[in-house]
């Protein structure tokens, strides 16, 4: 359901104002969104300052180096540092992206920084991905076959494994899910651009033979057709894929077969 | 016997910031527009429907019709019915490009919302400057 205004108990109030760090002569100021299970209440929007000369480039570096030198309660997922993991997957500057990858001379002013958008929040920048996680699932992520197992490898043409490029690469970061309208309303059933993009890597793996029952699943009203190319997805992905054009391809597929 | 001491229940956890807070895309506005300009469509057909009805009854009936569209809001509600008219018909082309499978990589994709965009207008402008011309 579409609703525009948060929930009362989400609605973000203004927090604390951490102090400068002293001598400091390059600062770039974080305003980062805070909520502490223990002291309950509303989410609220801290102030940092981060000096520059004193931290690496990426607006992960100034979380970590926030953590580090001023509070070290602020929580946040991380863990590759260089794009491959996709677990600093969150809101920065008003587009979900990696906070490894995004460069804070990218950005003018004043950075802030929210969790994943339309998610229940576990902790300051930690959102619950089990529902994101179980949609996952539901499209079996993994190579179906009947014919017999061959002795060695599956056998794929190069032409046939170049159509898995841009599909493979997905890190299964939530971005692009989480900066979908559609999804923000309808979570419950729509399973949103991620798991549709995955779904049709193994729709496209030529090697994989349940393409049929892969379809029958996402035939629906809900799971796949409430993607109405906002392209929201595409325009966040970290890197750089479009899953707006994977949903595409499998609604052409579904149309192909019908007729 | 069982505890009679029971940890406390968690606090709700708050849904994070969404709609408010998330850099508006020109994809993402066309397709509120659309939404929009679709609603309004429906209002245009009861004007329309409204003219039909009042030429069919008699001279007093369109009478009152034809103030209505000639005063300065009925010219504005006509003005934003043709608007709403083309930007959702050139949507609608644009929409059917996509589903087609094409058009969804970056630039065209922004081109085909600039051009919707555009379009809507200017085409909307034409129209009422050849109803303006031959009147």
């Amino acid at each position: 359901m579409v609703e525009i205004s948060l929930p009362k108990n989400s609605r973000p109030t203004p927090g604390k104002e951490w102090p400068k760090p002293p001598g400091a002569k390059r600062l770039t100021e974080f305003r980062i969104y805070r909520w502490n299970p223990d002291d309950g209440g509303n989410p609220r929007i801290d102030t940092f300052w981060v000096d520059r000369d004193d931290c690496g480039p990426m607006a992960l570096d100034a979380l970590i180096w926030i953590k580090s030198k001023v509070d070290s309660t602020l929580t946040f997922r991380r863990s590759c540092r260089e794009g491959v993991c996709g677990s600093c997957a969150m809101n920065i500057d008003g587009v979900n992206t990696l906070a490894c990858t995004r460069g804070m001379d990218e950005i003018v002013g004043t950075i802030l920084v929210l969790p994943l958008p339309h998610q229940e929040v576990v902790k300051d920048l930690v959102p619950d991905l089990t529902h994101f996680y179980a949609q996952h699932a539901l499209i079996e992520p993994w190579l179906k076959t009947t014919s017999p197992t061959p002795e060695k490898e599956w056998r794929q043409t190069p032409e046939d494994r170049a159509r898995l490029d841009g599909l493979y690469e997905c890190i299964l970061c939530a971005s692009c899910s989480t900066a979908c309208p559609s999804y923000w309303w309808n979570a419950d059933r729509y399973l949103g651009p991620a798991a549709l993009l995955q779904a049709y890597r193994w729709i496209a793996d030529s090697r994989d033979e349940a393409t049929g029952e892969r379809l029958d699943e996402l035939e629906d009203p809900f799971r796949l057709y409430r993607c109405h190319t906002i392209m929201n997805c595409a325009k966040t992905c970290p890197k750089g894929l479009n899953p707006a054009k994977a949903i595409s391809n499998i609604k052409g597929m579904i149309a192909d077969r019908r007729s | 016997m069982a505890s009679t001491q029971t940890a406390p229940k968690p606090p709700a956890r708050p849904l994070s910031p969404h709609l408010g807070i998330y850099r508006f895309t020109l994809t993402m506005a066309m397709s509120i527009v659309h939404r929009i300009t679709g609603v309004g469509l429906y209002l245009g057909v009861m004007m329309l429907t409204w003219f039909l009805l009042a030429a069919s009854l008699d001279a007093s009936a369109f009478a009152v019709f034809s103030g209505f569209i000639q005063s300065i809001l009925g010219r504005l509600i006509l003005l934003g019915f043709t608007w709403a008219l083309f930007h959702h018909l050139l949507g609608g082309i644009r929409h059917f490009i996509w589903d087609a499978g094409y058009g969804l990589d970056a630039p065209e994709r922004e081109w085909l919302a600039q051009g919707t965009l555009i379009g809507g207008v200017v085409l909307t402008l034409i129209v009422w400057a050849i109803g303006y011309a031959i009147r």
